[in-house]
Order: structure tokens, then C-alpha cells, then sequence
């Protein structure tokens, strides 16, 4: 992790993703439609809409988890049709989920050490022995995971199998195992969602130092409008599947769509 | 006493084969939630293939070139190679067309697959009882039998000795290393491993490969003891109710059911006719002889009466639904 400058959004930043005119739906249900936009490298770019807006569902998309109907997706200079979730993986997109989905049997450590799975190449007959390499491999592979829970304050949880741990530890310790990939790409669903005060005041350090450090490009969905007020460089704005908005979080705020699909202004 | 203990040492050997095919069926279960009805089979597929390779039989044609036989060191090494390959197959026609599929219908693909795999061998190498040969030894160990008079045979030593080392390096490889990792990450939340790059299809030919291999060192046992022939593939009957004492999951509980269920059923054979016949005296008379078939179904029973108060299993977690 070699400490990057943190190049905000200007305009003139190189764009590490874009979708264009992407539409998925489900059977019936139309969750996103016809929506473009796009990341710039080093920003923090927030998505926000109300309760079934798609903004999962589009980050879904970027990781290939959903296949879209229509339009294309653009990452770091390539136009696909669809991402595939080891593509993704292997390309440097990393995420976590709204419902927490950590390996609940595993430790704390093991959870992190899995971001490390596209690393490490120890051949399986080594592996099987457990010796020689595959160790070596596994220690140094140890200590880059090391540095990541001292940097999430984790210390006191590294053996603790995490389904046993509080749900706002849980979520730090899989921004935790996403950070273990060392991602170009970071997309966090609602990293803030279920926390107290304390909880989300330390998460929203641990993004910012993210991107500060580290000049990793992170995607966040949240609810709490002071947290993107505070966080995201740049704001779009879903609602009912379709983009109602796109700006710095001032613009956003002000704009006339928004304010009334938050209060829940009857779609025509 | 002797005698219980030697019942019980025997039921012991013959329970670390039933943990063996277990442990194939809850390799395979924990990472794809698969039910592979075709483990016994597969067993019976992997031994005749080295009985083949042993006796350089010509695939397909059932006739034997003597001049084509592999000494032991390299049939089984190939015979573990056949295997892989079968693991492959698996995946790319079977499995990678059924992901997310229903249950029931990965079940009856399995179900196929088993009458695949007896087809497939019948035809690669014959359908006659095969002597399968390794030069393992045969007959009572003499020195137990001369200092603590205890007859245990010499095969069933080397096929627990075998069973456990398998057991041993599997277990620290699924604990240890990245790939047994990877193994419990896509067995704990499929999508969580796929973001971090885990690749399903390379853990499933995994498993499935490590699966053949216990499937062979379980078919290699059984057929030096009683040849191979079709009957070896019901010694996957046998698993099923060590599963169930176990838990689908858990690799100790595959051992330790299929202990429970080989020593038990033994020892119910040999002793619970005269036990029950001894509590019924002088109310009506029993033929202690009557309780001597206990064994084609005690375990059954014991899996039943598990089903009834422990649904997970031993070692299994608890289930619940997630509404
Ligand atoms: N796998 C799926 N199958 C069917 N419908 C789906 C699926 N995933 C999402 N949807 C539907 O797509 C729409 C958008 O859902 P999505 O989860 O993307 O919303 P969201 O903006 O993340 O909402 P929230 O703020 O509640 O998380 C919803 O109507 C949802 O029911
Ligand atoms: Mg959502």
C-alpha cells in the first residue's frame, strides 16, 4: 500500500469507471433504468436515494453480480456488456455489503486473510503439506492483514470467530477484508447503516483515511445526509431505478427532484 | 471382556471406512450444498480403475495386456490423476450448468451420476468380481494375538492407519492453508467469496478431486478385503446415517459418527440378543439368534432416533431459517 496523493474530482481527474445507459430489471420489476454515470479515480462518489432506489442493485452491477439488459459498463478503459464477479475481483473492485457477509465460522484474521485469496499463488501440492513456500507465503500474506487490523483498531478481535462480534465490528471487519485486496475500486453499501454515533464517527475516519492514504476510489451508498455531506466529492441521486440528480453534495441538496423524492412526492 | 473389546476394535475399524465416504459426501456438501449420492460409486469407480491399471486391462475392451500392467507406485498416482479429471468433468458438465439451482434438482443430477459412473465403469473395465491385490497384508496381527490374545486383522490395522493419515492431512489443509480457506469462505456465503476473487469452480474441482481421492482410498480398502465388485458402492448406505449422526458439515463429526455407528452396530449385533433374551427370561422365551441381523439396519435406527432430538447433528450447527 504505497501512500498515493489524494486527487479529488476537478474534471480534469482520469475516470476509473463509467456506466452508460445501463437498465436491469426483474421480470416485472424495473430496478434500475437507463442510468449513466461515472467515477473519477481518487474521488469519493456517493449514491443516494431513497428505499428501492437501485442503488444496491447498481453496485451489483458494477461487480458482476447482476447482469444488466442494456448498456455497457467501462472500467479502467474496457467496455463490457456485463462485469463477472472474478473478473471484477481480480481487476481491483472490492466491496461490502448492506447485510454484512463476513464467513461467520472464521475468525476476525481469516476473514482478512481471504481478501487476500487472488494473491497468493502457492501451488496446491505445497499447500497440501502445508510446507516450504505455502508458508512463507501464508506469513508474509500475514503481515500485510496485520497492518490492516491495526489500522481498524481490530487488534482485540483478531481471533474471534465474527459472527460472535457486535454488528458495527462485523462492518469494520469487512471494509477490512475488502481493504486486504488492495483495491483500485472500493464499493461500500451503507458501511454506516445500524451504528451508533461513536461507530459511524470511526467509520467515516476510516473512509476518509482511506482515500487520503491510500488514494483508493470509493463508491458510497449511505442514507445519512450528513455523512455524504461530510465524505463524497461527488453525488448521484437515484430514485424508482432512474438518475433524478448529479452533482457536488450542495447541488444535490438544493435540487428541486430530490427534495421531492425524499418527502415522497407522487411519481407521474 | 476380551471379547467386547475385540467387537469393538473391529467395529472401530470398520467405522473409520464408513467416516472415510463421509467425509467425501461433507467435503462436497459444505462447499456446494450438493448431496453427492454417487460417492459409493465413486468408490467403486476409483478401485476398479486401479484393479485396470494393475492388471493393464484395455479400456473398453475388457480384455487384459499383461504387457500394460503398472506396478503399484504408478497406478495409484494415475488412478488419483483419473480422478481429477473426473473432478473436472463434473464441474464443467454437471455442476457449472446447476448453480443456484433448487435442491432437488442438483439431487437428481447426482442421482444420474451415480448410474453414469456404474455405466461408465461397467464399460471401461468390466463388470466381473476383481481381485485387487496391493500385496497389503492379510491375516491376524500375531503379536496382539500373542501377548494380549486379541484377534485383529493385519488389513484393517493399514486400512485405519491409511484412513487416519488422509483425515489428519485433509484436516490441516481445509484449517491451514489458502485454498482450505477459500473451501470455508465459499461454504460459510458463496457471493462474499465470489467479491473477494474466489473462484467457485477451482473449490469445487478441488473437493471433488479430494472427494475421488478419499472415494479411492475407501474402494482400495474395502476391495482388498471382499473384491470389487458392484456391492462396494453400498458402502455409501453406510455413510448416510453417519451423516446424520455427524452433521452434513463437520469433518470431525464424519469421524466421529462413523466411529459411533461401526462400534455400535457391532456391538448390538454380537450382544443385544442375549441381553434382550437374559431380560425376558422366564416371561417368554427369546431365540438369542433372532437379534444377530442387527447390522444391515441398527444404524439406521440410531440415525432416526438423532433425527428425532438432534436434527443438526453432533458437530452440525444449528439450524435456522433465515425468513
Ligand atoms: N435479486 C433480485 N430479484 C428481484 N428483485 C430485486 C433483486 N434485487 C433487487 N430487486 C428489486 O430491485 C429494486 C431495487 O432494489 P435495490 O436493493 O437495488 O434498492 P436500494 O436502493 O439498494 O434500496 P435500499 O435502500 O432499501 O437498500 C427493488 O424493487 C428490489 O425489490
Ligand atoms: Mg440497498
Amino acid at each position: 500500500m504505497n501512500a498515493a496523493p489524494n486527487k479529488k474530482a476537478n474534471g480534469k481527474a482520469e475516470t476509473l469507471l463509467s456506466v452508460e445507459a445501463v437498465s436491469l430489471s426483474f421480470g416485472g420489476v424495473k430496478a434500475i433504468r437507463d442510468v449513466s454515470f461515472d467515477i473519477k479515480k481518487g474521488e469519493i462518489r456517493a449514491i443516494i436515494g431513497p428505499n428501492g432506489a437501485g442503488k444496491t442493485s447498481m453496485l451489483n452491477v458494477i461487480n458482476g453480480f447482476y447482469h444488466p439488459q442494456e448498456g455497457t459498463i467501462t472500467y479502467k478503459g474496457k467496455t463490457r456488456n456485463q462485469m463477472r464477479p472474478h473478473v471484477a475481483a481480480s481487476q481491483g473492485i472490492a466491496r461490502t455489503f448492506q447485510n454484512v457477509a463476513l464467513f461467520k465460522g472464521m475468525t476476525t484474521l481469516d476473514n482478512i486473510m481471504s481478501g487476500r485469496a487472488l494473491r497468493m499463488k502457492c501451488n496446491i501440492f505445497w499447500q497440501m503439506l502445508y510446507y516450504g513456500p505455502a508458508k512463507k507465503e501464508e506469513l508474509e500474506h500475514r503481515e500485510f492483514v496485520e497492518k490492516i487490523i491495526d489500522f481498524l483498531e481490530i487488534q482485540h478481535i483478531r481471533r474471534i470467530p465474527v459472527g460472535k462480534l457486535p454488528y458495527g465490528l462485523q462492518k469494520r471487519v469487512e471494509l477490512g477484508r475488502a481493504l486486504a485486496m488492495e483495491p483500485d475500486l472500493l464499493l461500500l453499501d451503507e458501511p454506516m447503516a445500524g451504528m451508533n454515533l461513536e461507530e459511524k464517527e470511526d467509520m467515516c475516519r476510516f473512509v476518509v483515511d482511506v482515500s487520503e492514504q491510500y488514494g483508493t476510489t470509493i463508491a458510497l451508498i449511505e442514507h445519512d445526509m450528513g455523512v455524504v455531506m461530510d465524505l463524497a466529492d461527488r453525488v448521484v441521486v437515484l430514485d424508482y431505478g432512474r438518475k433524478i440528480a448529479d452533482g457536488t453534495p450542495k447541488q444535490v441538496q438544493n435540487n428541486q427532484d430530490v427534495i421531492d423524492a425524499y418527502l415522497g412526492v407522487s411519481h407521474d | 471382556m476380551l471379547f467386547v473389546l475385540e467387537t469393538v476394535i473391529s467395529g472401530a475399524l470398520a467405522g473409520i471406512m464408513y467416516s472415510l465416504v463421509a467425509l467425501g459426501f461433507v467435503l462436497i456438501f459444505k462447499a456446494s450444498g450438493v448431496f453427492n449420492f454417487s460417492q459409493g460409486v465413486m468408490a467403486l469407480f476409483a478401485a476398479l480403475t486401479l484393479v485396470g491399471l494393475l492388471s493393464g486391462t484395455i479400456p473398453f475392451t475388457n480384455t487384459d495386456n499383461p504387457a500394460l500392467a503398472l506396478p503399484v507406485w504408478a497406478a495409484i498416482p494415475l488412478t488419483i490423476f483419473v480422478m481429477f479429471i473426473v473432478a473436472v468433468l463434473i464441474e464443467k458438465f454437471i455442476l457449472r450448468h446447476l448453480v443456484n439451482q433448487e435442491h432437488i434438482i442438483l439431487f437428481m443430477a447426482m442421482v444420474g451420476l451415480t448410474y453414469v459412473f456404474e455405466g461408465v465403469g461397467d464399460m471401461m473395465w468390466g463388470s466381473d468380481v476383481k481381485v485387487l491385490d496391493l500385496g497389503l497384508p492379510q491375516g491376524a496381527w500375531d503379536w496382539l494375538f500373542d501377548t494380549h490374545d486379541l484377534y485383529v486383522e493385519k488389513i484393517e490395522m493399514v486400512a485405519a492407519a491409511t484412513a487416519a493419515v488422509l483425515v489428519t492431512v485433509l484436516a490441516v489443509f481445509f484449517q491451514k492453508t489458502r485454498i482450505g480457506r477459500a473451501l470455508r469462505a465459499v461454504a460459510d456465503d458463496h457471493q462474499a467469496a465470489l467479491s473477494v476473487g474466489i473462484s467457485l469452480r477451482n473449490i469445487w474441482i478441488i473437493v471433488w478431486s479430494a472427494a475421488g481421492i478419499v472415494a479411492l482410498a475407501a474402494g482400495v480398502m474395502w476391495g482388498a478385503k471382499s473384491g470389487v465388485q458392484f456391492s462396494l458402492s453400498l458402502i455409501a448406505l453406510k455413510a448416510l446415517p453417519v451423516l446424520i449422526l455427524g452433521g452434513f458439515t463437520s469433518i470431525p463429526g464424519a469421524i466421529v459418527g462413523g466411529l459411533i455407528i461401526g462400534i455400535g452396530e457391532k456391538l448390538v449385533e454380537v450382544f443385544s440378543g442375549e441381553l434382550i433374551a437374559a431380560a425376558f427370561a422366564g416371561l417368554i422365551e427369546i431365540d438369542p439368534g433372532v437379534f444377530s441381523a442387527t447390522e444391515n439396519w441398527f444404524a439406521y435406527v440410531l440415525a432416526l432416533f438423532f433425527l428425532m432430538f438432534r436434527p443438526q447433528g453432533l458437530f452440525g450447527e444449528k439450524i435456522i431459517e433465515r425468513v
